[in-house]
């Protein structure tokens, strides 16, 4: 019965999305059923899945480095509260920071290609995940460090066995958020300047004024998107202790 | 002193306690900080002096803020002292020592391991074999009452029980000293007596040198040998009290005259210090 919910609100949104295609017409809005049509049709070109296969990598690296390098700054940063006040500011002000204005620079710096698109995805998704890392360990009882040392643990004993999986929780729930973002960054990286790639591909099909691919794109992403956040929401409950 | 207890016993006690090696040392031992908002230093602990005997049972009261937990610090090598010496068996204490068990106040237990994994946890850090993992942490589990819990989480049980799971924690490590910061503090009152049970049994069984940091003068009265009154800051040591408890004492000596008696000098020493800090000396 857990699904019910979830088959409602399916249902509530493609009726919403039918009749905003009734209301505003066929060449503003595709119809819920032609654009399933057109994806399928999509999926069956080979073409298609290059460009997939584009993004998949370019949003797999991305979203690699966001993780290390998040979690690996976040705790220096959590552990060191002097760092961690200094940068909290700074880290808040780069993250507010409309970060599209600095593409062209991104790709003046790593070039047209792949380099670029991962930085840009980086830049989305490093930061919230390097944020939740830092509070996590700053809001951590102190206990367990005092547990640590009254046990004797080596510095990467205290860091492996207590703090990775005390903070395991929040971290996830910045990945998760970091996911989405990433993904973003990636998609807003294909959109200018890139050759491949679902974000190219949705812009070129913008351009000639075709509706239905367009959507279909946004459909596939956003069934990826919907995927991927409800297998980390699985994976942190499962973290949780009862 | 002896009013309530047969002489005999009392002799043997203290005839029993006296040629015991000194196991841990103080010697003018104090600790500085400096105010977090006025920057101003100030002495929050000592000159201190402390012998304690091995195998005793030691307990600290004081009032709040008086440096108990401080000086619990230097004792297990969590903080230094600003002067002095602290020695355990003899070498200076520099970082935790080995044979050093800590049991803190708050709930330490690991909320992502099960009872069973939190127990073995500094066996495993320290590559203690697994068969010898599951012997103490098998023994450890029976002794202390959680064998049925083994497979349960912390947020599961009781804050009595979580306690017990940090002391067998602490006690599958077999430490020759353990130091104790009110670990029953955030305990109801019942649960704390029978704790304390489960503490004198520990102590008898493992013949360890136990130091209590309380602020429940029953608590102290009840469990220990010898029980030190400490004064508001900086922390000195105003009293020391012998219970002359036999060794298989538990917590029906508070029905007993002495107790009272023992937690009245205790609460009279205690009473002044605590109206300094409430600001009305009477």
């Amino acid at each position: 019965m857990r699904l019910l919910p979830n088959v409602i609100l399916l249902l509530v949104l493609l009726a919403l999305w039918e009749s905003l295609h009734l209301a505003v017409g066929p060449s503003a809005m595709a119809s819920p059923w032609a654009t399933a049509a057109r994806l399928a049709s999509l999926l069956a070109q080979a073409d298609t899945w290059r460009h997939i296969g584009a993004t998949a990598s370019a949003f797999a690296w991305s979203l690699l480095l966001a993780c290390v390098g998040g979690v690996a700054l976040g705790m220096l940063l959590g552990l060191n509260a002097m760092a961690g006040n200094v940068a909290e500011p700074i880290l808040m002000n780069l993250y507010a920071l409309p970060k599209v204005t600095l593409y062209p620079l991104v790709l003046l710096c790593f070039g047209l290609g792949l380099g670029s698109k991962v930085a840009f995805g980086v830049m989305h998704g490093l930061i919230p995940i390097l944020l939740f890392t830092m509070n996590a360990l700053r809001h951590l009882p102190p206990v367990y460090m005092r547990s640590a040392r009254s046990l004797r643990l080596a510095p990467w004993q205290t860091a492996w066995h207590i703090l990775l999986p005390a903070i395991a929780g929040e971290v996830l729930a910045g990945i998760r958020l970091g996911f989405a973002l990433t993904l973003l960054g990636v998609l807003i990286g294909e959109m200018f300047a890139s050759q491949k790639g679902l974000g190219y591909l949705a812009m070129t099909a913008m351009g000639a004024g075709d509706i239905a691919t367009l959507l279909a794109i946004a459909l596939l992403l956003t069934c990826f998107a919907v995927t991927g956040n409800a297998l980390l929401l699985r994976v942190g409950r499962h973290l949780e202790h009862p | 002193m002896s009013r309530a207890l047969p002489l005999s016993d009392l002799v043997r006690m203290q005839a029993a306690r006296r040629p015991e090696p000194v196991h841990v040392e103080l010697a003018q031992v104090t600790r500085r900080f400096t105010h977090p908002a006025t920057g101003e230093p100030f002495q929050a602990l000592g000159p201190i002096d402390l012998a304690l005997v091995k195998g005793e049972f030691f307990s600290i009261v004081g009032p709040s803020g008086c440096g108990k937990s401080t000086l619990l610090d230097l004792l297990s090598g969590l903080g230094k002292p600003s002067s002095g010496r602290v020695l355990f068996e003899g070498k200076p204490v520099n970082g935790v020592p080995e044979g050093v068990g800590v049991v803190f106040q708050e709930n330490a237990a690991f909320p992502w391991l099960c009872v069973r994994d939190n127990i073995a946890f500094g066996l495993r850090r320290a590559g203690v074999e697994a068969a010898e993992v599951q012997r103490r942490v098998d023994y450890a589990l029976g002794f202390m009452g959680l064998r049925d819990f083994a497979k349960a989480y912390p947020a599961q049980l009781s804050g009595g029980m979580r306690q017990r799971v940090c002391i067998a924690r602490t006690l599958v490590t077999q430490p020759r000293l353990i130091l104790l910061d009110e670990p029953f503090g955030a305990l109801d009152q019942q649960t704390r007596l029978l704790m304390g049970d489960e503490l004198l049994k520990l102590w008898r069984e493992t013949g360890a040198t136990v130091l209590l940091i309380t602020h429940a003068l029953d608590e102290a009265a009840m469990l220990s040998g010898r029980v030190g009154v400490m004064s508001t800051r900086p922390g000195l040591f105003i009293d020391f009290v012998d219970t002359g408890w036999p060794a298989d004492r538990d917590s029906r000596v508070v029905s007993t005259p002495r107790f009272g008696e023992i937690t009245a000098r205790l609460w009279e020493k205690l009473r002044v210090e605590t109206l300094k800090i409430m600001g009305g000396a009477h």
